[in-house]
């Protein structure tokens, strides 16, 4: 058997260790187009922090890993599949051809459609690469205006900080984080970055960017006026690498459509990760989540589908992060939104930046959000996860949310 | 044969001289919120829950990791995070369904129960045996995990 894995991330690294694994005897081969060993996006803030030099965001960390698993890692670009042949030509060497093949190719970063985005010293924060690029212009003292406070920005906004840059933070919606918190955390959020000295303008939009005078650009807000900046950063949002399947008869829409084994529109064809429109667990729709935690959990099941003897069911991956803003964490799970008509519990203390939403569904809990909360939160998961039904520990929870993992020892485990 | 962890909460007074013994073995100082084990109280029932990692097979912590920090201690089965690799990013505190992998941010890592190397001070340390290190086919973890399959989304491979 000789499995082809496209794409050299956590949900490629994953797959080819999960098929070794179940097939000793099979051939696999990882291809990627990035020139460092494979490596976790993830890790990039540590990196731009100095927390850890490159060698740290790499995702095993042994030199021979690869070759010590017999697993072919090859540096080159798919840019077409032959689904007929099932053959892939590589932007550099031979054809390669496949009995099973994992697209993992990720996602990335979306550029707003304005005027300068073109610009040097205009970046993205995806790729180590970008990371250099930004270490070279985030000097301290140096102004940088990040575009986006999503997830992601909200993430390197800590590391940016750490380097000692004079940062403002341009968000169009009117809070920080609005696709994982709701307007009472968001809000809190952007109170906390302010007070440690951070500018952040929400319900504010970026125009176009445009050469500057006494600093290398001037960032025009479609509100009035422009902030002089040395780096421009971009985190507005990732789109799926589905370009490589256009010419094929994989079928996509906002990622690679799969079903519940992982499987694309073509059965010898698997997709996970970022790039893979999987099941959500909460909704039972099929959308990309775009996270660590579900590239991972996407690759061990469709690896152990593309091997023969298996058949694994996804049931669907729980949309869930977790962030660290210049030290307050917060955290989001599942349903946190809530559905319409159901129950739901918070708890705020504004002063002191805590805050715990909880939102129910009959008496199972089905979303959460956090802040300042670092003790035990992974049982929301396993409260979700498991659809428990809480019973009476409902009504506690509502008196008081903070007891969720008592809720959790008495209703899961029956312990009380 | 690898032991484990059992616990048996109707043993349990609450006294917490586990989380005292589990924070000065880990952290070198007798400071309960520095635990990796938890005692939980319910007062209503009058009843104590000391808690903590199971070593789960799953080890989703351990498939969560981003960067390779947390490995299987072949010797005693723990998952062990190795700190010096952690960056600290979280992402195996919200993945552990079971809320024992907690962050630190004294030391801006995480911090979850190694079972000490093979040695538990927590099970050394309880005077009443609610805690005890036995072999692991004793102990009542199939029964604690079992809720996991529920919706276990994982394929066994490890
Ligand atoms: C700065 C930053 C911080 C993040 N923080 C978090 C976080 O805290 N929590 C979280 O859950 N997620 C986080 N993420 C998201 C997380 O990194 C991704 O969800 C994860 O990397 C997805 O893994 P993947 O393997 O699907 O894709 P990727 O990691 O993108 O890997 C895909 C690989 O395939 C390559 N590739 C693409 N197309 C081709 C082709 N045609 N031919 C060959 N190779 C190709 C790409 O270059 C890339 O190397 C963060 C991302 C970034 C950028
Ligand atoms: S916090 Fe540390 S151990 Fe946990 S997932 Fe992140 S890097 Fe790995």
């Amino acid at each position: 058997m000789k499995h082809v894995i496209i794409g050299a991330g956590p949900a490629g690294v994953v797959a080819a260790e999960t098929l070794r694994k179940l097939e000793p005897e099979s051939d696999i081969t990882l291809i990627g187009d990035e020139p460092e060993p494979p490596y976790s996006r993830m890790a990039i803030p540590y990196y731009l922090e100095n927390k850890i030099d490159a060698a740290g965001t790499h995702l095993r960390k042994s030199a021979d890993y690869f070759e010590q698993n017999n697993i072919e890692v090859l540096q080159s670009r798919i840019d077409a599949i032959n689904t007929d042949k099932k053959i892939l030509t590589p932007d550099t060497g031979e054809q390669i051809n496949f009995d099973k093949l994992l697209i993992a190719s990720g996602s990335s970063p979306v550029k707003p459609p304005i005027e300068g985005m073109d610009l040097p010293g205009v970046h993205n924060c995806w790729t180590l690469a970008d990371a250099n690029q930004i270490i070279d212009r985030a000097k301290p003292d140096a102004k940088v205006v990040l575009m986006g406070a999503g997830f992601i920005g909200c993430i390197i906004l800590e590391s940016l900080v750490s380097r000692g840059v004079k940062l403002t933070v341009a968000e169009m919606e009117n809070r920080m984080v609005p696709r994982m918190m709701n307007e009472q955390s968001g809000t809190l959020l952007k109170q906390w970055c302010e007070n440690k000295g951070v500018t952040v303008l929400t319900s504010a939009r970026v125009s176009g960017i445009e050469k500057g005078s006494q600093h290398p650009l001037s960032v025009v807000m479609s509100v009035g006026g422009a902030l002089p900046a040395d780096l421009v950063i971009c985190a507005t949002g990732v789109r799926a690498n589905i370009k490589l399947c256009e010419e094929s008869d994989i079928e996509t829409k906002q990622g690679i459509l799969v079903n519940e084994f992982l499987q694309t529109t073509h059965p010898d064809i698997f997709a996970a990760g970022d790039v893979a429109q999987g099941r959500d667990f909460s909704t039972g729709q099929y959308s990309v989540q775009a996270i660590q935690p579900t590239a991972v959990e996407h690759a061990r099941i469709a690896a152990t589908n593309m091997t023969e003897r298996r058949e694994h069911l996804h049931r669907g991956s729980i949309n869930m992060n977790v962030l660290d803003t210049l030290g307050l964490i917060s955290s989001s799970f599942g349903d946190w939104e809530g559905l319409k008509g159901d129950d739901s519990c918070e708890l705020g203390d504004n002063d002191r930046f805590r805050y715990l939403n909880l939102q129910f569904q009959d008496d199972i809990l089905i979303g959460a959000n956090t802040l300042g909360l670092t003790q035990h939160i992974g049982v929301l998961r396993g409260l979700i996860q498991s659809k428990t039904r809480l019973g009476k520990w409902k009504n506690k929870l509502a008196n008081d949310p903070t007891l969720i993992m008592e809720a959790y020892l008495a209703t899961v485990q029956g312990q009380a | 044969m690898q032991r484990s962890l059992q616990i048996d909460p109707g043993k349990c007074t609450g006294c917490l001289q586990c989380e005292m013994a589990c924070s000065y073995e880990n952290e070198g100082v007798f400071n309960p919120a520095r635990s990796r084990i938890k005692v939980f109280t319910f007062h209503q029932e009058g009843r104590f829950v000391p808690y903590t990692c199971t070593q789960c097979d799953e080890a989703w912590c351990m498939q969560a990791c981003p960067v390779d920090a947390i490995v299987l201690n072949a010797a005693t089965g723990s998952k062990d995070i190795l700190e010096d690799v952690c960056v600290g990013c979280k992402v195996c505190t919200i993945a552990c369904p079971f809320g024992t992998v907690n962050y630190n941010s004294d030391t801006g890592k995480v911090i979850k129960c190694d079972l000490c190397g093979g040695d538990p001070k927590c099970a050394e340390a309880c005077p009443t045996q609610a805690i005890t290190y036995i072999n692991a086919d004793e102990t009542g973890f199939d029964r604690m995990r079992a809720w996991a399959g529920k919706s276990d989304n994982q394929p066994r491979v490890q």
